[in-house]
């Protein structure tokens, strides 16, 4: 096709941002194959084993964006030992020797070290932006060394990471002449920082519109900090507590009144409930309030700060707001499309203090709901079946109830019906966490309507193989099945070994599959990586072929083996 | 075989804060007979499995297993040593057929049986439990039966419902673990699942914990942990919290609680008082038909702190009786330890200004 010149269509495909055009623009023919891959700067990798740095680079030499995920989901959970893998410095390493120019690094579940991030910071002089999200292995060493050499960086986002706190000045390393800062959260940190250059750098930011504190930021400083930044916003508070009837709570009053863009609350790990009036003011306008790591806060001061809430989108909430909290957002948040409600005792089940009326009353009042993350003590079929009546909107829907197979306390039923209505009646269902009771049948539901579905999260359900296999039949644009404790077998898993190559990756654990199945299965598909995490004594000489495998990760590749898998992981 | 270990004991650890402490006290109401041996021996295995914190040797535990222990059994280390825990389920063989030897462990019979551990139920108050369960609808699962497989004689079980059952002091969070076996054989799966439909059916005391269940991320387990334990810290410190004093009224017939956190002035108190002990002066209005007086509610009332009819006192740190209004507001509510309404007949002693409370604002 040689109607325009290169330039133009270039030029074209800059107004193509999806990874899903642009990777189906690359197909058409070798000259939009060529123009495209020079001209592709922003690259998603869902599974940092399915390609290496090396042939990344060769495809895309233009990169400028990353953005890379490393351990499975189950990670999230403990369900995978630490060593298994997920390395940043490989791909730094790569880069930089290539010269490629990185502006922008998103990881998500990966093991970033010291080294790496200073050799980040050394390597790519238009780096601007780290996003970092449940990742571990570095200290405040490398952040001083990304704070000190980058100096050209907007976005410094670390969320929900474990960090081993050296307590070393890494706020300090921002040179007196960095004024670029447009983010910096620094939450999940859980040392001491030093405040005054923390003042500073704020003072010396006027781009900075997203700020969030960690625990050792006091009330005093918040309040100066505000002072110097009214343009934020997005404000995550350090630590929120102080006597409601001194000056310095009356100066953060002041501070926040004259915050009035502030759209985005978070933070309050440590919250004294009185001064919760101070923040009133800016509720009217919050489109996001993350409250779900304030455990000081109650049902009722929960409901009084949300009452003014009313152009609320997404709300992030403990589980001690209860349901009548619940109705509270119900009545007022009338623009909600996300809820995320976390269960403050997670191994308590007596105590969730939400069931399934809160999740009824959210989805009654509050129409353009479209993702939720629900921990609750209990649900019924009744409940969901209203609830798919009231939201046809869903793309996210995980529910977790905290008792893993609880059925129905009403009917004493599975909530395959529940659950049924769901999938029937959100047709642009893309993600779903099933829990509580689960026969065959809800899988049955799943694959004959969840036809957008491309996230399913099971655990104990299911009563055979025809359960997993429903779903992989039907789920015709399934991507990530993740699987704990389900009587599924061999059969389900080699029934359509190809199935696996239209998906990023499958995860069984504490199933019935066993180890010559998986042997099988990755001796006929060499395009996946079928791994073997194995925790007990035993090698791989040792086990037989009929025993069971207690976790299986497989995922497709175009590299084959990964070399730095530890001793535990056996790729088969 | 650890590792599964590992996993469940860090749900255990990060969930520190609670469970030792609150766990449901439903006593294992006398030890239910675990007959595969014709002998209950739930207690022996809570005070070997108390025995399991000794870090070191076999001494230590057979020292521990003599004593009878009544303390809560989730104040134990959740740090457990596969080894020592087979130990004990050696030990407990030892135990179970020589019930009556005398002792080296001076435990005999009838005293096992005294020794519960109170805030858990016994381990055959599980399988109790259990037996419920199989005849529901979820008999039928093939997986149900493993349930049943712990309550047959045969040798193997036994050691494995021994090797469990001490697991289960082991645990902090409940008696559902016992059914959750950690076998050497890799498949752990049937007894996840029957560790965990004990919960379903049974009382609200037992927890399951299932390695890597409820998914929430181990972050923000950690971190609600922190903040929960310096949320109570701080409560306690310098009190942005409530402040609750308790209030007593001369003839009332109990005390109320005021927070005095709600008020910031002496006003703001009285009228809030008054509010609070209307009920009893009508009453009293009512009750003595005081002679001389017609008194309509609303000037009582008024008459009340106001007036010279009561005075309001409160008993400070260090135990004096003083009027209330001397003091800064600040003050007061830091020092005050209770409230008391007395008539002013009654205080004379206590003010020289008691007279002049009508011009005072109290």
């Amino acid at each position: 096709m040689n109607y325009f010149p290169d330039e133009v269509l270039e030029h074209v495909f800059d107004f193509i941002t999806s990874h899903k055009d642009r990777n189906s623009v690359s197909l058409v023919c070798k000259s939009w194959y060529k123009i495209e891959k020079y001209s592709r700067q922003r690259v998603f990798i869902g599974n940092c084993y399915s390609i290496s740095p090396e042939r990344l680079i060769a495809r895309f030499p233009g990169l400028k964006s990353l953005t890379l995920k490393g351990k499975p989901h189950f990670a999230d959970f403990n369900l995978v030992p630490d060593d298994w893998g997920g390395f940043l410095y490989p791909w730094i390493k790569a880069m930089a020797r290539s010269r490629i120019g990185l502006e922008e690094l998103r990881l998500k579940r990966m093991v970033v070290s010291d080294e790496s991030l200073e050799l980040l910071s050394k390597s790519f002089p238009n780096f601007k932006s780290l996003v970092l999200v449940s990742c571990e292995g570095f200290t405040t060493d490398g952040l001083a060394a990304v704070a000190a050499n980058c100096r050209l960086l907007r976005e410094l986002d670390l969320q929900e990471n474990e960090v081993e706190d050296h307590r070393g000045h890494w706020l300090s390393c921002f040179p007196e002449n960095c004024t670029s800062l447009v983010l910096l959260n620094f939450a999940c940190l859980k040392g001491e920082i030093n405040l005054a250059s923390l003042e500073r750098l704020v003072a010396r930011s006027p781009n900075l519109k997203s700020l969030r504190l960690n625990r050792a930021v006091p009330f005093d400083t918040l309040q100066r900090l505000l002072m110097r930044a009214p343009q934020l916003v997005d404000l995550g508070t350090g630590s929120y507590v102080h006597d409601p009837y001194s000056e310095a709570y009356n100066k953060l009053k002041a501070a926040i009144q004259s915050c009035n863009s502030i759209r985005s609350l978070s933070g309050f790990l440590e919250v004294a409930p009185r001064c919760m009036s101070a923040v009133y003011p800016v509720c009217e306008n919050l489109t996001f309030l993350n409250l779900s790591y304030a455990a000081g806060l109650q049902s009722i001061e929960l409901t009084k700060l949300i009452q003014y809430c009313r152009k609320l989108q997404r709300l992030w909430i403990l589980d001690c707001i209860g349901d009548k909290g619940l109705g509270v957002v119900a009545s007022t948040c009338k623009e909600l499309q996300e809820l995320r409600v976390f269960p403050s005792d997670p191994f308590d089940a007596g105590n969730a203090a939400v069931t399934e009326e809160g999740l009824v009353l959210v989805s009654a009042g509050c129409p353009k709901l479209n993702s939720l993350l629900y921990f609750c003590q209990q649900m019924t079929n009744a409940a969901l079946i209203t609830v798919a009546k009231n939201c046809t909107n869903f793309i996210r829907f995980r529910l977790c109830i905290l008792d893993p197979i609880k059925p129905d306390p009403v009917t004493n039923q599975p909530l395959d019906e529940g659950f049924g209505a769901i999938v029937r009646s959100c047709k642009g269902l893309k993600r779903l966490s099933l829990s509580g009771l689960l026969t065959d049948q809800v899988f049955y539901y799943i694959g004959m309507h969840a036809k957008q579905l491309e996230m399913l999260s099971i655990a104990f359900a299911g009563d055979s193989d025809k359960g997993m296999l429903y779903v992989l039949n039907g789920c015709k644009k399934l991507r990530k099945l993740e699987i704990r404790d389900c009587p599924f077998g061999d059969a389900a898993l080699l029934e359509d070994m190809g199935k696996y190559e239209t998906m990023r990756s499958l995860w069984m654990s504490s199933c019935e599959v066993t180890l010559g199945a998986c042997k099988t299965l990755a001796k006929k598909m060499p395009s996946l990586n079928v791994e073997i995490i194995n925790e007990s004594e035993q090698t791989e000489f040792n086990l037989e072929d009929r025993q069971k495998v207690d976790k299986m990760y497989l995922y497709r590749t175009v590299v084959g083996h990964r070399k730095d898998a530890p001793e535990f992981v056996w790729l088969l | 075989m650890s590792p599964p270990l590992l996993g469940v004991e860090e749900e255990g650890q990060s969930s520190v804060s609670s469970p030792a402490v609150d766990c449901i006290p439903q006593n294992g109401l006398g030890i239910k007979e675990w007959n595969y041996l014709g002998l209950s021996d739930f207690s022996s295995v809570d005070s070997s499995g108390v025995a399991c914190l000794s870090e070191d040797n076999k001494n230590n535990l057979n020292l521990k297993a003599t004593e009878l222990r009544l303390g809560l059994p989730g104040s134990q280390s959740p740090e457990r040593k596969t080894e020592l825990c087979l130990l004990n389920s050696g030990k407990l063989d030892e135990k179970a057929l020589f019930p009556l030897l005398p002792s080296e462990d001076g435990i005999c019979l009838p005293l096992q049986k005294s020794v519960v551990t109170g805030n858990k139920r016994g381990f055959s108050d599980t399988i109790d439990g259990f037996s419920e369960v199989k005849g529901t609808v979820y008999s039928e699962k093939n997986w149900m039966f493993h349930g049943a497989g712990l309550d047959s004689q045969s040798p193997q079980p036994l050691s494995h419902a021994k090797y469990s059952v001490a697991q289960a002091s082991v645990k902090k969070d409940g008696p559902a673990n016992a059914i959750q076996e950690q076998p050497c054989a890799t498949n752990g799966t049937n007894l996840n699942r029957t560790g965990v439909f004990n919960n379903s059916s049974s009382a609200p005391a037992a927890k399951a914990q299932v390695v890597g269940w409820p998914p929430v991320r181990s972050f923000r387990t950690k971190t609600l942990a922190t903040s929960s334990k310096n949320n109570d810290e701080v409560d306690g410190k310098q009190g942005p919290a409530a402040l609750f004093v308790k209030v007593s009224m001369d003839g009332a017939p109990y005390l109320r609680k005021v927070d005095l956190r709600m008020y910031s002035t002496y006003r703001e108190l009285s009228s809030a008082l008054e509010k609070m002990f209307r009920c009893f002066t009508l009453g009293q209005c009512g009750a003595h038909a005081t002679p001389g007086k017609e008194i309509s509610s609303e000037s009582k009332l008024k008459d009340l702190l106001h007036g010279s009819e009561y005075v309001v006192t409160y008993e400070d740190k260090d135990g004096d009786w003083m009027l209330v209004g001397d003091v800064p507001w600040e003050m007061f509510t830091e020092t005050c330890k209770r409230l008391k309404i007395m008539k002013s007949t009654d205080a004379i002693g206590l003010a020289p200004r008691a007279m002049d409370k009508s011009e005072k604002d109290c």
